[in-house]
């Protein structure tokens, strides 16, 4: 079990949390490889499906993150997608999927270290957990 | 307070004087057609029916236990936009929930439109209400209306109400302008009349009815039925959770889906024109099949199942009515209902919205604060 390595698939706002990662990246701070980063314009353009999409596909986190309260480039799809979240979280956790494998955080530009922790500690979360159900058992 | 008022049945004719109503209220200047549940000349089916000729109210059949459709949708095409002419339509209170649902995600409107909800007694299914009705309507009717309101519940010659009506709990309808009530009332004698708006008063003025309290056993009755309901529908909910609480049971629970979506056409509440699953977007390469197969040995064909039906509920939990009408459609008997309303409910509790309930609370996705559920964000 140790050799498990979680994937994670990570949508970052592009004003905020990639930017975050950016400068984690040319600050050489280390975080680990786990984590599949896809950039998109706002965390409120994030569509419900595309987690549920993620997790079906086999992902064992998904992470979406965003500027904080206040600091939305667009004034306020970071709280649209924390409604989603919210919404997400009443609805997944039914058929199993642990809550802590969705997670919403709000990351700021010049935070590339807060990025780099969140992740690390997104990895130890999701190693204890395990493999997600979607990538041991067939989903039709 | 309502404004309450009976109306007196002659003969015992129940559905007479409900026809009489809808007569009087189609009679009545402001009113351009009346849309009703009504028998088909041509089949012995009942379909919503937009009458404006008062002898064709004959056929109406508004307690006949069919419930081909939910008719929020048609009303919706009624209301969409303004018709020079007020429509009045009879709903079943799911409907009436439903359509309140779509005015608030502007896909209908109130203003040419006046509601006349009656105390619902059930349907049964589409397949199970053709193959039971018969020849002799009326007397088909009349059966079922005394089986119902006599306490011996919905079932006749081994039919049982549909899955989806054994576990309503609002059999009366709240968000009518009138509403006709049948439980705990002596129908072979009298059935109530209910204003339940300003709208619904000024109609009700000038049809001329006496005025009358409600029956002290009414309350009582409602109450009776609204909790054995309730623990019908808890029990529902604790089975279909037991069925459905990991992945792979899900899987299981959906395994006979054939992606038909169905249950999407027939929800009153999935209104968009074109729904995603059909679009370009889940019209994969070839190659992309091919790629999927090889990361398990295996994919089931057609893929997207249970993506299509996760997604459904992410867009429609928090609308759901729980009419039953996606299990109706269903061709191969997946209990749908009994999973939507399962997560429906749990939706509708976290956002403490009641889907139905109320024009004025906004649905939860169309709106958001700057300080709310803390407990989602975060690691």
């Amino acid at each position: 079990m140790n050799d498990f390595e979680p994937a994670i698939v990570a949508f970052f706002c592009n004003w905020c949390t990639y930017t975050a990662a950016d400068l984690a990246g040319t600050s050489r701070l280390a975080y680990p490889p786990n984590v599949k980063i896809i950039r998109v314009m706002c965390s409120g353009m994030v569509d419900p499906k595309y987690v549920i999409k993620a997790f079906l596909g086999g992902a064992d986190g998904v992470l979406v993150s965003g500027c904080n309260p206040g600091d939305c480039h667009y004034i306020n799809g970071n709280y649209k997608a924390r409604r989603r979240i919210k919404l997400l979280k009443e609805i997944l956790p039914q058929f199993g999927f642990e809550p802590r494998r969705l997670r919403l955080t709000w990351i700021a530009a010049s935070d590339g270290v807060l990025l780099a922790e969140t992740v690390q500690e997104l990895v130890v979360q999701l190693k204890e957990l395990g493999p997600s159900e979607a990538k041991l058992k067939m989903v039709i | 307070m309502a404004k309450t008022a009976q109306i007196d049945v002659k003969d015992n004719d129940l559905l007479g004087a409900l026809r009489d109503l809808f007569r009087a209220v189609l009679a009545q200047d402001a009113i351009q057609a009346i849309l009703v549940p009504r028998r088909l000349p041509m089949k012995n089916g009942v379909m919503p029916t937009l009458i404006t000729d008062p002898e064709q109210l004959d056929g109406a059949d508004p307690l006949a236990p069919a419930f081909p459709i939910n008719g929020a949708k048609v009303v919706s095409r009624l209301t969409r936009k303004a018709s020079g002419g007020k429509v009045a339509a009879v709903m079943r209170p799911c409907e009436i929930r439903a359509f309140i649902e779509l005015v608030k995600l502007n896909q209908g409107r109130t203003e040419d439109l006046v509601i006349i909800g009656v105390d619902c007694l059930g349907a049964y299914r589409n397949t199970d209400y053709t193959r039971w009705v018969g020849d002799d309507m009326d007397e088909a009717t009349r059966k079922f209306v005394t089986g119902v309101l006599g306490g011996g519940g919905g079932a006749a010659d081994g039919v049982d109400l549909a899955p989806a009506c054994q576990v309503c709990e609002q059999p009366v309808p709240r968000g009518a302008d009138i509403a006709v009530g049948l439980f705990g009332m002596d129908t072979d004698k009298r059935v109530l009349l209910e204003a339940l708006t300003p709208a619904g008063e000024a109609l009700s003025e000038g049809l001329r009815y006496k005025k009358a309290d409600p029956p002290l056993p009414r309350r009582k009755e409602i109450d009776r039925l609204v909790a054995e309901r309730t623990a019908a529908r808890d029990t529902m909910f604790a089975e279909t959770h037991e069925a459905t609480d990991s992945l792979e049971k899900l899987t299981g629970y959906l395994a006979n889906c054939v992606n038909c979506y169905n249950c999407r056409v027939a929800c009153p509440v999935c209104y968009c024109r074109e729904c995603v699953f059909v679009t370009d977007v889940f019209d994969h390469e070839p190659v992309q099949y091919l790629r999927w197969a090889d990361q398990k040995g295996l994919i089931k064909m057609p893929t997207d199942t249970v993506f299509y039906h996760i997604t459904r509920l992410a867009h429609m939990s928090t609308a759901c009515v729980g009419c039953g009408q996606c299990s109706n459609a269903c061709p191969n008997d997946i209990p749908v209902m009994e999973l939507f309303r399962s997560i429906a409910h749990r939706t509708q509790l976290g956002f403490e919205y009641e889907a139905g309930r109320s024009l004025e609370e906004k649905p939860p996705l169309s709106e958001f604060r700057e300080e709310e559920y803390p407990e989602v964000v975060g690691i």
